[in-house]
Order: structure tokens, then sequence, then C-alpha cells
């Protein structure tokens, strides 16, 4: 199981760790920088410019050095009016080149912002629009969490790679060679000198790095043990108190932590080497440079004055640096490609097909032929294009259900629907039965086509639902979960999500019609309240009125209801019962039913087990038949196994 | 707050003393090298003396290996009190939890407690590191080169003054106003990834509405607000380099002038130039770094707010000083019982509740949600405490017993109950730790729970994974009842604990309860009237209030309340399929 993380924002909690192992990071790399260049190539072009410029200032500036030194202060030294003209004017010019540098500083990291926050801003966009049109299996497979954590963690990543990572190698790289070419033009022999320690500090990084990588690993995994315990125990605090256990806990708890203690200790001591070693590093090979750079300059071997001297100095200084950030850099660049590559995974996920080419449309009796037109009517019509020679059919909508010999199941292996065969005449009310697991909420959710069938037929008002376009198909279906989810809005704008272009009217009669109208006047703002956290201020039932107003405003010919099974008292229970009973008069509905009241009222009853049909006829045929219904209805069911 | 924390260092105060110590050291021997550098440079090459440059260098070698040496143990004493101070922190939250009651755990709600005793511990655990190892040694290095620069010349050291308050002041000024944007901006964006979560759980809801144009544009529309403000925020940090950049240059120039002059003039030699500019390095390094620990400061204030609040949230709910360890017998009496879960809250939750109940009775509690059924049972075995009235067991104050000695003795199955990761027996154990495999075996059979363990291929020590997910819904409660029995205990409390079991194992559960332990006062709550009809009496519960207390037959026949529901269940609209609850 994956511990859970919980970072919400940006830049906050950058894990250290073991870097994890991607296959193909050149391909995510690509792909991210392909990102970022199709809308910024021009951009990107600027910023390396600047980059270019910025560096190139910095090592004119330290050039300068030793001609200042050996060009201007040597010769005037000892003169007895020394003319400070020539030497003013050479630095105005260094002046200017630095502005220059500046300039291209700020114009890098101010182009980068655009950058970065236009390519998230996109990748959100994309991941989003993207997501929203997956199959309901996707989120099926896929924990809420999980999934969460690709907008927040895996974003993040890639934020820092493409705003700082990236810019900063690429910086890191250009001041390596143009120092590298600078040292060597002052001196050979201390550019060799220099590029051994480089070597040496190399070889030391990477033994240690090699050294801890093992310990980090050791650090994670008792992080993970010691997560997985705070996870379950708090979970379970309550029982850990019923039952007294808060001691034992204790010393459990304190064994994991004493041994997260021990590897996060070696862990970080080794890794905690590498900045001292570094640095050290860094400062002996300063100090070498300076020891044969001075002996060099004392003997003036090959030319080699102080004014070389000091600026080869300066340049050792940053010569090692960048070879310090770029190793840092390539830690998070290794992050981000992992985060990359979940990123990608979403965006490279198949979207749902609809193949469909039957759509909707608003029609109207003209010479006892039906007609499409423009405004609503309240009758509806299928346009049936035909393929072959283009010629349009209408049928009427009007909410005629069959399933022929249908199976199913979530995966190809396991079948858990069997032969359904049903059907349900316009206004019919069909109502499933059956233990939880029989095949009841998976039936309704084929009819709108959340999941495709693997054998036998569907057929909507005569045409097969796989011809009809999604979108018209739901637009059709009006539906009720057992779980209601209501969206961080007012009231209004909830059941609006029903009809978007419903006028406030129609929403109140809508909330009229489920009996939602009530409580929603005492709420504080009234219509206007504005719920947040799927509606946590509101009561179970007061949710699920919510949700029946939503599908009441949509006013749909055929409804799918799944009533609630949770235990909501019984006055609420019958306010809602009596809004689900307004809401069905006069339309075909599929109903999971777990209140004897609907199922009694029901044309057609139809009782599932382990995914099959096992019996089907009103409340009385069925009692008569004494069969599986009858023990559910009597109550006096055993349970296998 | 910053007290609160410190107080966790313990045993890790030297480390922490230490660290900041070495890297004090470190800093100085950095610091001497470029000044040695230049004196190597002036007594050195420009006097021509070799035998001052071997020396000096040998000097500056040493210099660096004491250098190294200081960093690494600043390193490995940083390691250690970061670490422990990281483990200490969650070791005193840790204990500080077990001592909540349930309203401080209600409080907190159990994903915010996972959150602060990992993400937040690991957070402060990695500043701490930081601030021992930078936070010293960042303005202690930038004040030594300072200084360095000041005993060189101090008249150039003037103008590295006046830089580094120019920079201090740019960055103060930067940071405030980056800090406003990013409030603002991390606000919006944590609204961002609400609304994502929002469509991700409510997928079947948007695809059932044809809604996903909608969503999508409402999320095209948040998220440009989100990318305007982020630009707003981010084009103040781009100013951050180019300002410091801006400020090192000048200084480069002013010293190249001024230096020269100087050194024309006779003033200054050609080595105390090298030195100055070196420590011109030196100090924009420092200010980097400040600026660095500054905000990854500010970053972990949050978290360590969050942890503060759980070291200094004091339990509510106290063992007496001199506790009672005996319960005579297992009658229970409320008397005048009201009961709030939040003191200032208006309406109570239970409205003076009276109920005298007898010592191996029978009593089933049922109402619907919101009528407060768990509240009152809860109230029995002190989980919470009670806001006026009192509760009796055995005849005494139930404030009076040892928390350990009550809860022992009123057993309590949980509404929301789990089991824990280890095997069947192990779980089992939670209710009596000495209980041999026979006694488990036993309270299994009552519990009707042995049926299904035998069928299990590791019996009882079948792994149960995190969270009971390897076993179903009924299995679960009938494993939680036998933990429960296995205390053996003079009062057992059933909260609707057996609603995922199908209702025939339901009616031989409270059989074997009836036949084998008839001493035992048992509560049974439940919304199944087939549930607690045999009881010997019924409380009906509404609205907080006890609406009557009597057999099934006398409810049957008086009570409204109790009657609505009876039909509803049997004959009405009750719940249907609820005994399918078991596969």
């Amino acid at each position: 199981m994956a511990e859970a993380k919980v970072v919400k924002g940006p830049m906050r909690g950058r894990a250290m760790g073991p870097r994890p192992k991607i296959e193909n990071p050149g391909k995510i790399l690509k792909r991210i920088l392909g990102y970022v260049l199709k809308n910024y190539s021009v951009h990107c072009v600027l910023v390396l410019l600047c980059i270019v410029g910025n560096v190139l200032a910095n090592i004119q500036g330290t050039n300068f050095l030793q001609v200042l030194i050996d060009d201007y202060i040597e010769p005037m030294i000892g003169q007895p009016n020394p003319n400070f003209g020539p030497l003013l004017q050479a630095i105005l010019r260094v002046a200017g080149f630095y502005l220059l540098g500046v300039l291209c500083a700020y114009s890098q990291a101010r182009i980068m912002v655009n950058v970065t926050q236009g390519t998230m801003k996109r990748l959100r966009d994309d991941m989003f629009a993207h997501m929203s049109r997956l199959p309901i299996k996707y989120f099926d497979t896929h924990t809420h969490g999980d999934i969460m954590s690709i907008y927040t963690n895996d974003i993040d990543t890639l934020r820092q790679m493409i705003s700082q990572s990236i810019p900063q190698m690429i910086s890191s790289v250009i001041t390596v060679v143009g120092v590298l070419i600078s040292m060597v033009r002052l001196s050979i022999p201390l550019t060799g000198l220099t590029l051994v320690m480089v070597a040496v500090m190399m070889f030391v990084t990477k033994n240690v790095v090699g050294k801890s990588g093992s310990y980090f690993q050791k650090q994670q995994a008792a992080l993970g043990r010691v997560n997985g315990f705070i996870e379950e125990r708090m979970e379970g605090q309550k029982v850990v108190k019923v039952f007294c256990h808060e001691e034992k806990s204790m010393e459990e708890f304190k064994a994991l932590n004493e041994e997260l203690f021990d590897n996060a200790y070696n862990a970080n001591r080794f890794a905690n080497l590498m900045g001292p070693i570094n640095a050290q590093i860094g400062n002996l090979s300063y100090v070498l440079v300076a020891c044969v750079g001075a002996i060099l300059a004392l003997n003036n071997v090959g030319a080699f004055t102080i004014g070389k001297l000091a600026s080869f100095l300066t340049f050792n200084k940053s010569f090692n640096m960048p070879i310090n950030q770029v190793s840092q850099q390539l830690n998070s660049i290794v992050m981000a490609l992992a985060g990359g590559k979940r990123v990608f995974d979403l965006l490279d996920e198949k979207e749902e097909v609809d193949e469909g080419y039957v759509t909707l449309v608003h029609a109207k009796q003209e010479n006892g032929k039906l007609v499409e037109c423009k405004e609503r009517t309240g009758m509806w019509a299928w346009k049936h294009t035909h393929q072959a020679d283009g010629s349009v059919d209408y049928v009427e909508l009007k909410g005629d259900v069959v399933f022929d010999d249908v199976d199913f199941g979530y995966t190809d292996e396991k079948m858990v629907l069997h032969n359904i065969k049903m059907y349900a005449t316009p206004g019919q009310k069909i109502a499933f039965v059956g233990s939880t697991g029989a095949g009841k909420t998976t039936i309704t959710n084929l009819i709108n086509r959340f999941y495709d069938i693997q054998d036998g037929k569907i057929r909507y008002d005569g045409i097969n639902v796989n011809k009809i376009k999604k979108a018209d198909l739901r637009r059709s279906l009006g539906i009720v979960l057992q779980d209601t989810h209501l969206f961080t809005a007012t009231v209004m704008e909830n059941i609006r999500f029903g009809k978007l272009d419903a006028t406030d009217e129609e929403v109140i009669a809508a909330a009229k019609l489920a009996n939602a109208d009530g409580f929603i006047r005492q709420l504080p703002e009234g219509y206007n309240t504005v719920l947040t956290g799927d509606g946590a201020n509101l009561s179970q039932g007061q949710r699920q009125l919510l949700a029946i107003a939503r599908a009441a405003v949509a006013d749909p010919p055929v409804l799918i209801l799944d009533e609630a099974t949770s235990s909501i008292d019984t006055r609420t229970e019958k306010i809602v019962q009596d809004g689900m009973d307004k809401l069905m008069h006069g339309r075909t509905t599929f109903v999971i039913a777990h209140r004897l009241s609907t199922v009694k009222n029901s044309d057609c009853i139809m009782v599932l087990e382990q995914g099959r049909i096992i019996e089907r006829g009103t409340h009385d045929e069925l009692i008569e038949e004494k069969g599986k219904y009858y023990q559910l209805y009597t109550g006096n069911a055993i349970a296998e196994g | 707050m910053v007290t609160v924390l410190l107080k966790q260092v313990k045993e890790f105060k030297k480390d922490s003393i230490m660290t900041p110590c070495f890297m004090v050291l470190e800093v100085f021997m950095e610091t001497l090298i470029p000044y040695l550098m230049g004196r190597m440079i002036t007594n050195g090459v420009e006097a021509g003396n070799m035998d001052y440059i071997l020396q000096t260098g040998g000097i500056m070698l040493v210099l660096a290996a004491v250098g190294l040496w200081a960093g690494i143990m600043g390193g490995k004493h940083g390691a250690r009190a970061a670490m422990g101070f990281g483990k200490n922190l969650r070791e005193a939250m840790y204990t500080n939890i077990q001592t909540f009651s349930f309203s401080n755990i209600d409080k907190f709600s159990t994903a915010s407690l996972v959150t602060r005793l990992t993400t937040d511990v690991t957070n402060i655990q990695n500043a701490y590191q930081m601030i021992l190892r930078m936070c010293v040694r960042a303005p202690i290095s930038l004040i030594c080169a300072m200084a360095m620069a000041f005993f060189i010349n101090a008249r150039i050291a003037s103008i590295y003054l006046v830089a580094v308050i120019f920079l201090a002041c740019c960055l103060g000024v930067i940071i405030k106003f980056t800090m406003k944007y990013f409030s603002e901006v991390f606000k919006k964006y944590d609204d961002l990834n609400a609304s994502v979560q929002e469509n991700v759980t409510a997928q079947r809801v948007v695809k059932a509405f044809v809604r996903e144009d909608y969503e999508i544009d409402k999320f095209h529309n948040a998220s440009g607000n989100i990318y305007k403000m982020f630009v707003k925020a981010e084009s103040m940090i781009a100013l951050n380099f180019p300002v410091m950049q801006i400020t090192v240059y000048s200084c480069i120039i002013l010293i190249s002038w001024v230096g020269a002059n100087m050194i024309v003039g006779g003033a200054l030699d050609k080595g105390d130039l090298m030195s100055l500019l070196n420590y011109c390095m030196n100090i924009l390094m420092s200010l980097m770094m400040l600026s660095m620990v500054f905000v990854m400061i500010t970053m972990s204030m949050a978290s360590a707010r969050r942890i503060c609040e759980v070291l200094e949230e004091q339990a509510d709910l106290t063992n007496p000083e001199q506790p009672d360890f005996e319960v005579p017998n297992g009658s229970i009496r409320f008397e005048n019982v009201t009961f709030r879960y939040n003191k200032n809250s208006e309406s109570p939750v239970l409205d003076h509740i009276n109920l005298d109940i007898k010592s191996g009775e029978t009593i089933g509690i049922i109402g619907g949600t919101g009528s407060s059924k768990t509240s009152l049972v809860n109230l029995i075995s002190r989980l919470y405490d009670v806001s006026e009235g009192a509760v009796y067991v055995g005849g005494k104050d139930v404030r009076t017993y040892d928390c350990e000695t009550l809860r022992n003795e009123v057993s309590v199955v949980l509404q929301k109950n789990v089991l824990f990761s280890g095997t069947i027996l192990e779980n089992l154990r939670w209710g009596d730790e000495n209980a041999t495999d026979e006694e488990c075996k036993r309270a299994c059979e009552l519990a009707c729970a042995d049926e299904f363990i035998q069928r299990m291929p590791d019996k009882y020590n079948t792994y149960i994974e995190q969270g009971g997910s390897n076993v179903s819904g009924g299995q679960k409660q009938r494993l939680c009842i036998a933990r429960a029995l296995l205390k053996k205990p003079k009062i057992l409390i059933l909260d609707d604990s057996t609603s995922a079991v199908d209702t025939a194992t339901d009616a031989k559960i409270r059989r074997a309860f009836a036949t084998e332990i008839p001493g035992t006062t048992k509560l049974i709550v439940a919304q199944r009237i087939s549930s607690i009809q045999d009881a010997d009496r019924i409380i009906v519960m509404d609205n907080g209030r006890v609406d009557a207390f009597d057999t099934h037959e006398n409810l049957l026949e008086n009570n409204v309340i109790y009657r609505e529901v009876y039909e509803a269940q049997t004959g009405g609209s009750g719940d249907f399929d609820e005994n399918g609850g078991e596969q």
C-alpha cells in the first residue's frame, strides 16, 4: 500500500530519498520538453539567449580582473602622474556588460515564470479535460488519493523541474564550458590541476552517495512501517481506548520509531558528508591552485602573472559551483520524471469511446408526422441518420427499454451478469431486489452505458444503445445515485446542475416537487446557501432530497433510482419517499429498491441473485410463488454459507 | 510555539549545540583561507619569497583539513540532532494522543492526526537540520567575511556594508510581497485541488448529467485565475536573483576602481584586493543562504503549528485521584443526565435522561439517526463525560472508577469498529492478553465467528490485513464481538454491531448470549426491530430523549414511534434487503 501523501499546494514537503527507477527516462523528458516548447518555443529561445548572455557577462567580469591588475594597475604603479582615464573607460565598459547580464538574468527569470505557469495551466487543463472524458472504469481502478496525487505532488515536481532544474542545468553547463575555455586561455597546467580535483570530488561523491543510498532505502522502509502503523492506529484509536491498549500501543510505536531513527540518522549522516566534502575539496583545489599559481607567477613560467592568477582563482571557484549544482538538480529531475510519467499515464488513458450517431432532438407533431424543432416542446425524438444513404428517421422518445440476453463482467474473465432479459414499456416502474452484490446497480449502469456489455443487446425505443450518442443517451435518463454528491456551490446551482439553463423558478419548482423546498428555505441563505465539502453541513436525508430535485429539474423521460440503504430516520424517510414517488410519476423508472412500499407498487419486480434474474412478476405473484422474494419479504431468509 | 517544540529536543541537546559549533569552526577555516591567499600573493609572489609561499600553502591545507573535519562532524551531529528531534516529536505526540479522550480525538479527526504525525514531523525535522546547520553558519560567515574585509581595508569594506544593507532591504521587500501573494495563491490552489477532488468523487454524477464540458469550462476558468495569480507572485521572486547580481556587480566595479586607485597610491596591495574580492563572494553566498533558510522556516511554520496543537491538547477526561478498582455488578443508572459534545452548543445531545437498568438485564435501544443512541451508551464506559447529572455503574458514579477497570468491565463493541493487522488470535487477545486458544475459540463460537474462521486456510492464525480488508463486513463485526467478549465484562454493549450480519446469524448470536452469559448486562443498539424485540426491555430514543422504556409488547401497544418503526419494517416500507449483507 502506498503511504498517504497529503501535500497541499506547491513547494510544501519535498521528499528526500533514493532515486526511483524509471523506464525510458529520455522519452518522458522529451515529452515534457515537447509540452513546454509547443507553446513557448520563442520564449525558450529567448531564455536560452539570456542564459548565455548572463554567463558571458559573468565571465568577462572575471577576465577583467586579470586586465585590471596586469594592464592597468601594474603599469601605473610608480608613475608620478598616473592617468586613470583609460581605466575608468575600461571599468565603465565592464559595468555596461554587467548591466546587460543583469537584464538577461531578469528577463530569463521573468519569461520563465510565464513559461512554467503557462505550461502548468495547460497540463492541468488537459489533465482535467481528459480525466472528465475517461470511462467510469478508470475511477473504479484508481483510488481517489492516487488521482489527486497526480494533480498535486506530480505536477509539482514538474513545476520544479521546468522552472528551476532545467534552466539551472543549462546555465551550469554553459558556465562550465565558458569557464573551462577561459581557464585554458589563462593557464593549461592550472586547468589540469583543477580538473584533477573535480575528478577527485566526483569520485568521492559517487562513493558517498552509493553508501548513503542503501541507508536511504532502509530509512524509506522504516518510514513506511512507522507511517503504516500510525495510519492504522489513528484509525483505530477509539478501539485502543476502549480496550485500554494505550501502554502496549506506545511500546510498539516506540520500537518502530527507534528503528526509524537509527536508519534516518545513518542515511542523513552520510548525506551530510557530501556538503563539507565538496566544499573542502573545492577549498583544497583553490589552495593548490593558489600555491602552484604563485610559484608559476614567481618564476614567470609561461608568462603567468598575478593578474592571471587572480582571475584563475575566481574561475576555479565558479567552476566547482555549477558542478555541485548539477548533481543537486539531477535528483529533482529524476523525481520530476517519475512524476511526469504518472501525469502522462493519465493523459494516455483511453478516453471513453463513443461511436454512437443517433442523437436526441426536440420534436413536435406536424400533420401526424414527427419533425425536429429548435424550441423545447416537452417532446423528444431520436434522430437516426442512416449511414448508408444519409436519410433521416425520427423515432419518438418514449422510454421503452429492452435487455436481450445481456452478459456483462467488469473484466472479461469474470461475468457478473448472465442472460439478463427484461423489458420495460413506457411509464412502467421496474424494481430490482436482491442481496448486496447480486448485480442490481450494475444493470442500471448498463442502461446509461457507464459500462459496455460483453454479449447481448440493449434496446432503447427499439434502437441499439450502442448506436446512440452517449451524451444524448444519458441526457434522456435521469439518475439519482445511492450516494449523493454535491458540489461546492450554492444550493441553487447544485440543483441547476440537472439543467443548466433552468430559471430560478424552475429550480424552485423542482425543489418543491422533491420536498426539498422546506428545508432549503430554513438554511441561512436559503437557495443561495453555499454548500461545501460535498454538502457536509446537510443531513443524509437532505442531501438525497437535493439529488432528487436535481433529477427533477432535468425532467427526463426515463429515471434510474438507487434508493439509499443508509438508515435515515423514519420521518425523513417518508419525506424522501414521497419526493421520489412524485418524481417517478409518469416516467419509465428503474429502481433499485430497498423499501417495501417502493417494491409493492412496481409494475414488475426482478429478483436478482448472483447476476441472474431468478424471479420476476408483481408483488402478489411473487408472494404466491413462495420463492426467494417471499423469503426476503417475510425476513426469514437464511443466508447462504 | 517554539518553546513547546524545543522541549522535545531532550537527549539530543548536546548534538543540537555541537552542530552549530562545528559549523562555526568550519566557517572560520573558510574565512581565513582567502586572507592567507592574499598574504601569499603579496609576501610570496611579489616579494619573490618561495619559502613563504610553501609555508602559507601548508597552513592553508591544514586549515582546509580542519574545515573538512569540522564540516563532517557538524553534519553528523546535525543528522543526529534533527532525526532525534523528529523521533521525540513523534513519540511525544503519540504519547499525548494516547491520553486523548474520545472528544479530543473527534476534535482532530483521524486523517489530520496522521498528517501531523507523518508529513508535518518530516517537514519540521528537515527544517530543524537546516536551521542547525545553516542558520548559524550563514550569519557567522557574513560577519566573519565582513570583519576580515574591515581588517584588510576599512574603506573598501564599507562598500560591502552599504551593499549588504541595500540587498537586505530589497530582499525584505520582495519576501514580504511574495509571502502576501503566495498565501493568496496557495489558498486558491487548494480550492482548485478541492474541486478536482470533488469531480473525481462525483464522476458518476457528472457523467450521468452529461456535464463534462460544463465542469471543464469551470475548471479552465479557475485554472486561468490561478495562472494569473501565480505569475504575479512569481514575478516578484524573479527579481530576487537579478537584485543580488546587481549588488555584487556593483561591489566588484566599485572595488576595482577604488582598489586600483589605492594600489597605485600605495594604500593597498594586490593580494589584499584579491582577498577582498573573495570576501565579496562569501558575503553574497551567505546572504543567499539566509534567504533560503528564511523561506524554509516560514514554510515549516504551518507544520510547527499543527504539531503544537497536538502537543498542547489537554486530555479532557482524567482518572480520579483515588480511583475505585472494583465494579460490584452490572447495573446501570442514569440520573438526570444531560450531555453536549461541545460545551458551548445550545441544544444538548442527551436531555435529562433517567434510566435504571438491573444487572443481567438485556436492553434494546432503538431510534432514528441522530436520536443519540450511540451517545447514550458511550457515557456508560465513560468514553465521554456527562455535562450534567451522573451515570452510575454498579451503584457508583463512573467518574470514581479507574478508567481501565471500568472499561474492562464495560465492554463496548463500537459502531465504527476496526481490526488491526495481525493474526486473528492476536486481534482477539486485545480483549484479554492472557486468553488461551480455547478461550478465544469459545468467544468466537459465541459470536458465531468460529464457523467462518474454521473455513479459512490458516484458521485462527489467518493474517488480517490493514483495516481488515480481507474479511467481509459481517465477519469483521463478529470478530469484534468475540474480541469484546474475551474481556468477560459485567456489561456488554453492542452499538449497531450486527448490521452487516444476516438475520439468522444475528438471532443465533443473541440466543447464545442469553444462554451462555446470562449474568452479563447486555445493551443492544440496533436499527432492526428483529434484533431487539426479544430484549427484556427496550429504550426508544427520540431527539436526545427517552421516549419510552418498556417491553416489546407494551411499546407496540402504547408507543407511537415504536409502532411506526415496527410497521414500517415488517409490513409497510421498511428495510428490505438488509439481511442480504452476508455473502
